[in-house]
């Protein structure tokens, strides 16, 4: 099989915008899938609400689309019930981290045996560009019409902290790194969270001069610090860049997971 | 064979789910019905079932309806406060004919309330707590028996209805202890077979109902709390096909609603006639036991949503309606919907049942 496969073809053409990251995602997922051999009538994927959540609709497995910020939540009762089951979530970062926070941090905590993928293009996308929990400080949205006061969350701090198994930063620039990273989750045991900083011409890019979609994919590939020189840094005692991000795999451990396949 | 039992009614409901082939519970602890989880929690693990303690309410009923498109007959357990938070995947769990079973053992609302009192408080948001136009199937038991056999039957109710069942129990149902017969084996009604490769939710029964698709079997099946055409595609924006959709989810639970009526007459002929499901049941008992009295008639219903109206048809000489309730009255305005006779609420908030004096003192009233 090659991850075109995957595609529910049908269901052809798709809702995102044009230069929407979301494509890429799915890609590098569907990709690091089809790398698993797994079967298709042993996969589910799970969503909530949003763009990022309307991925499982295009992909040709058994899919649940819920309600917002549920679906790690849906997905722990899909697994539970069925471990046999790989289940894989797609999200967002208003669905996952604002009205999903909880479901997400007790699903870490659990470290139940499932991959989340969670695209971040820091607003709310389908909703019109209002601020989300990741909206950077300063930045516009529709909600935020002074630039966003509040501080944004580290969702992969947090994921690590709730007690994650794996958890992993990339961009959409970075597909080849997505694409071994999800694969790395996929095949870990316990709760894998991979979360990718996208672009969102629409309703991000627009409002923060990042109305070309190359300039702020460019912005995202700049603005990445890799997590080894950045231990090299701290390591050294040398300053780190406020203005980056750390991207790689930042947690791989083995602690006891639930839901594992028998 | 049977055996008999001394059990609380929250432990009759969970041996109920268990009897049923119930195989996944997720919930979040509440009074008065944490009993059903801590069982569940005790026993499912033991026969290769799942017992998942959820971080919410929402997240219980979330966990469920994930299971129960895997195939397992799924259950959680409620009271008041988390009944309110669940409203909106019971909303989906409707959207998507997920069937799955909710035990609601009402206390004393609104919010907080009283937690350890009895009351039934919640019998209009469960018909129409969910937003948009919704239909589901309610249970009222009235003895710890009821608690076991109607779990039964909501799952059975669940799984041939493709809906959310809800047993609407109460406090005082839930917590007492009395005789139950228990029997070695129960009915089990399966979910409509699927029809492989045909659409996911293509119906071609009269009765609305289409097959399940469970996951894990091949068949591909989008699930969305979406509108949605019958291969389970969002399709949002076309009027006629949200209209037929939602006309069907209404109705195929609508239209069987004399099927699925459950009641007991008593003294068809009588003049006077009380109305009573759940806990208040018992006093009614009560009052037609000290009485002995043929013009008192007594209807006594368990399915109290689809509301089965045909029943007080049966009731020809009834000049008068009484309908004890543990709320202001919430059942009595259905039955003032369907009757042309006087209908006499007599409600009653904070935890006690009504007195069998109550009641007299109403059948004693001048008209």
């Amino acid at each position: 099989m090659s991850y075109d496969d995957w595609f529910r073809k049908d269901r052809l053409p798709h809702i995102f915008c044009a230069g929407c990251g979301n494509g890429t995602i799915i890609n590098c997922t569907l990709a690091a899938i089809d790398q698993m051999n797994w079967k298709k009538e042993e996969t589910i994927f799970v969503s909530g609400i949003g763009c990022s959540s309307r991925a499982p609709g295009y992909i040709l497995t058994d899919s649940l689309h819920t309600t917002h910020g549920r679906a790690i939540a849906f997905a722990t009762g899909v697994k539970m019930a069925k471990p046999d089951f790989n289940v894989v979530v797609f999200t967002g970062d208003g669905d996952m981290a604002a009205i999903g926070g909880n479901h997400f941090i007790h699903a870490c905590r659990r470290n139940i045996d499932m991959t989340v993928v969670c695209m971040n293009n820091q607003i709310y996308g389908m909703t019109g560009g209002q601020g989300s929990p990741t909206t950077p400080k300063g930045c516009l949205s529709s909600t935020t019409p002074y630039g966003c006061a509040e501080t944004p969350f580290d969702l992969c701090e947090l994921a690590t902290a709730a007690g994650a198994n794996f958890v992993a930063r990339w961009t959409s620039y970075h597909v080849k790194e997505l694409e071994k990273s999800v694969k790395a989750g996929l095949e870990t045991p316990g709760f894998s969270f991979i979360e990718v900083l996208t672009q969102c011409p629409t309703a991000f890019g627009r409002r923060n001069k990042f109305r070309q979609v190359i300039d702020h994919v460019e912005f995202l590939k700049s603005h990445s610090l890799l997590k080894a020189k950045r231990d090299r840094l701290v390591e050294k005692h040398e300053h780190v860049p406020e203005d980056m991000f750390v991207v790689g795999e930042l947690t791989r451990r083995n602690r006891p997971a639930l839901g594992v396949k028998p | 064979m049977t055996r008999i039992e001394f059990w609380q009614g929250n432990i009759a409901c969970a041996e109920g789910a268990l009897a049923a082939g119930c195989t996944f519970f997720g919930g979040y602890p509440i009074t008065p019905s944490t009993e059903v989880a801590e069982h569940m929690a005790a026993k499912l693990p033991k026969r290769g079932g799942a017992f998942i303690q959820m971080e919410d309410e929402i997240a219980g009923i979330a966990s469920i309806i994930g299971a129960s498109w895997t195939g397992a007959r799924a259950m959680t357990a409620t009271s008041g406060p988390g009944f309110s938070l669940m409203m909106e995947n019971i909303g989906f769990a409707i959207m998507t004919e997920t069937p799955c079973v909710v035990v609601n053992v009402q206390r004393g609302g609104p919010s907080t309330g009283q937690p350890t009192m009895s009351a039934q408080g919640d019998m209009l948001q469960v018909r129409f707590g969910s937003h948009g136009d919704i239909a589901i199937i309610a249970l009222c038991p009235a003895t710890v028996q009821e608690m076991f056999e109607l779990t039964v039957k909501a799952f059975n109710l669940a799984d041939k209805y493709r809906v959310p069942v809800f047993l609407m129990a109460d406090e005082t149902i839930g917590h007492m202890r009395e005789k139950i017969i228990v029997p070695d084996t129960v009915e089990r009604v399966e979910r409509k077979p699927f029809v492989a490769g045909t659409p996911a939710f293509r119906v071609t029964d009269p009765d609305n109902i289409p097959g399940f698709p469970a996951f894990g079997t091949g068949q591909h099946v989008h699930v969305t709390g979406l509108t949605h055409d019958e291969r389970g595609y969002p399709c949002a924006t076309n009027p006629n096909l949200h209209m037929a959709l939602v006309k069907r989810l209404v109705d195929k639970i609508e239209n069987a609603r004399d099927e699925m009526a459950d009641y007991d007459v008593i003294n068809p002929d009588a003049g006077q006639v009380f109305v009573a499901y759940g806990a208040p049941v018992r006093t009614v008992m009560q009052v037609m036991h000290d009485k002995k009295d043929t013009n008192i008639g007594f209807l006594r219903i368990r399915t109290v949503w689809p509301f089965p109206e045909k029943a007080l048809a049966e009731f020809k000489n009834a000049k008068r309606f009484i309908i004890p309730e543990m709320n202001l009255g919430q059942i009595s305005r259905e039955i003032e919907r369907h009757v042309c006779v006087p209908v006499r609420s007599i409600p009653k908030l904070g935890g006690e049942l009504h007195t069998p004096e109550e009641l007299v003192a109403v059948l004693e009233e001048k008209a």
